[in-house]
């Protein structure tokens, strides 16, 4: 595991449709809230990691220089990390690694995306290569779909009590979105709603599926000798965890889905997690659909395979069940993508520091962050705690 | 009210030109002959389609060529009914996995040859594990949509 490593301080942009900035200008508004709350300077910082999906996203080619001013990152290094939907948790591991190296003592995380300046599922369309891949995958929900109805098929999962259970998680989450100021999707939808809204990808409807956010978040890790000379009440990184799988989509089984399997496998690990249901306090879970959410809960041994649509519908995963998944209504309800995955991390510190607000899990201390991407093809996790 | 902030429109147009290899040339060239084609993994001994010059998994080079069925089952499938900018293929259609005869992966391709407008009837005809036969183009340039589709048998 290295040396411990802690995060300090988060920050986030209010989500949503922001032509009211330009890009530096919404990774500046992150960068300035995490250094309010860690409590800290620039010139306190030692190294940048910077992420985004395909940068091509927004048209800006290798964006981490063309944000060097915004995350005041002149005359220190700076890395750039890039793993498609799972940037925002790989960001979060390169800060990590440079920490737990002993070769920093403070590294600021910036995840970012502005999703409304450019065509994003023909962006994403572009991570799979020209002459075969391309013609079929169509965006992200397209891959996501098939794989959902890979799951469905599988394990006999009756089709009403599905969509009952994926209706149920847009329901909750949209309504747990009230209570995050940063949320991009405030709207109060019924379970009627989301299961007669518009087919995108069967079985995806347009209720089950996230929107296109512009929004960034910036994390600060610390070693343990900063983090305890801050005084401030850390999140300390019990576990991290990342899969790739092979690049063709057909090549392996994406129902049971082992770099989602193994990801979190190798953070319980290192978290000393045997029970994860038992043990974790509440995850964030990276959901853009509400269908493979329940795919994420089996993968991740919430629940045994098939068994999430039925727990789903009991409230297991709820506010107010044995593992809230997604209090802060998660990228269902906002996904700018390359800042997701920190968000989820940012998240999950906020839980186990007591700072979530009115999405506060009460008396929450080990928490699970996660991000995926590629055509289904990376998992990355990550663990924290509120003791070291 | 919000105040309206300017915008610039801009694009970016780049020419590529991708070489194929000699592995996916060889497979191009038997998909303008409507014929499939795999590699076999001497190590793993599976049927990698399309063909592939080594095996994922083993890193061992599959010169092994074997022409493939053009006959398999749904593994699963997916219908696509929004558009976005550059989009391949024309909303609605459904990709799907396909397992041939005889193969050890999916092939990712397209399920059509009926009404596709309407849904119900799309899901009344569509199962995972129903047979799917290639259908072929008329003027084949070497390209993945020489077959147009794969409908059911």
């Amino acid at each position: 595991m290295g040396r411990p490593v802690a995060i300090v301080g988060t920050g986030q942009t209010r989500h949503g449709r922001r032509m009211d900035v330009c890009y530096p200008e919404l990774v500046r508004e992150a960068v300035m809230a995490a250094f309010a709350d860690t409590g800290i300077d620039p010139e306190d910082i030692d190294g940048v990691v910077s992420g985004t999906m395909p940068s091509m996203m927004e048209g800006v080619a290798l964006t981490h220089f063309y944000f060097a001013d915004a995350m005041q990152a002149a005359g220190k290094p700076i890395l750039k990390t890039e793993t498609c939907g799972s940037t925002g948790v790989s960001i979060a591991h390169t800060a990590y690694y440079w920490v737990a190296s002993g070769m920093a003592d403070l590294v600021l995380a910036v995840g970012h995306e502005k999703m409304n300046e450019g065509d994003s599922q023909a962006t994403m369309t572009t991570v799979a290569e020209p002459f075969y891949q391309r013609f079929f995958i169509a965006g992200a929900p397209g891959v996501f779909s098939m794989q959902s109805q890979m799951w469905t098929d599988r394990y006999g999962i009756a089709e009403e009590k599905l969509r009952d259970a994926a209706a149920y998680i847009s329901v909750t989450h949209h309504d747990s979105a009230f209570d995050n100021p940063y949320a991009h999707i405030k709207i109060k939808v019924t379970m009627d709603d989301v299961k007669n809204a518009r087919i995108i990808t069967y079985p995806v409807r347009l209720l089950d599926v996230c929107p296109n956010s512009d929004g960034a978040c910036a994390v600060i890790f610390a070693s343990e000798k900063m983090a305890k000379k801050l005084g401030r009440k850390p999140a300390w990184v019990k576990g991290v965890g990342y899969r790739g799988e092979e690049y063709y989509f057909g090549d392996s089984d994406k129902a049971v889905w082992q770099s989602a399997i193994e990801a979190a496998k190798q953070a319980y690990d290192q978290a000393g997690i045997r029970n994860p249901r038992k043990e974790l306090d509440v995850a964030e879970v990276y959901n853009p659909f509400t269908y493979q959410e329940m795919l994420f809960y089996e993968c991740f041994g919430f629940c045994g395979f098939g068994e999430a649509p039925d727990l789903v519908l009991k409230g297991v995963f709820g506010r107010n069940g044995e593992l809230p998944c997604d209090p802060s209504g998660g990228t269902l309800c906002t996904n700018p993508i390359g800042a997701t995955g920190l968000i989820r991390t940012a998240e999950a510190a906020m839980q186990v520091t007591g700072k979530a607000g009115d999405h506060q899990i009460p008396g929450a201390r080990t928490a699970l962050a996660h991000a995926m991407g590629g055509v289904d093809q990376f998992n990355g996790i990550i663990i924290l705690g509120s003791e070291l | 009210m919000s105040k309206e902030y300017k915008t610039i429109k801009t694009e970016i147009r780049l020419p590529y030109e991708l070489a194929y290899g000699a592995t996916w040339t060889r497979f191009f060239e038997g998909m303008q002959e409507k014929k499939i084609y795999g590699t076999k993994c001497s190590k793993c001994k599976r049927v990698l389609v399309p063909a592939r010059s080594f095996c994922p998994r083993c890193f061992v080079d599959t010169d092994q060529w074997i022409e493939v069925s053009q006959v398999g089952t749904l593994t699963a499938w997916s219908y696509t009914n929004y558009r976005y900018f550059g989009q391949p293929v024309e909303p609605p259609f459904i990709g799907a996995l396909i397992r041939l005869e005889g193969t050890d992966v999916d092939l990712l391709h397209l399920v059509g040859g009926f009404d596709l407008q309407n849904f119900d009837e799309v899901r009344r005809i569509v199962k995972n594990g129903m047979k799917v036969r290639a259908v072929w183009r008329d003027e084949r340039k070497g390209h993945i949509l020489d077959i147009r589709y794969f409908e059911p048998v």
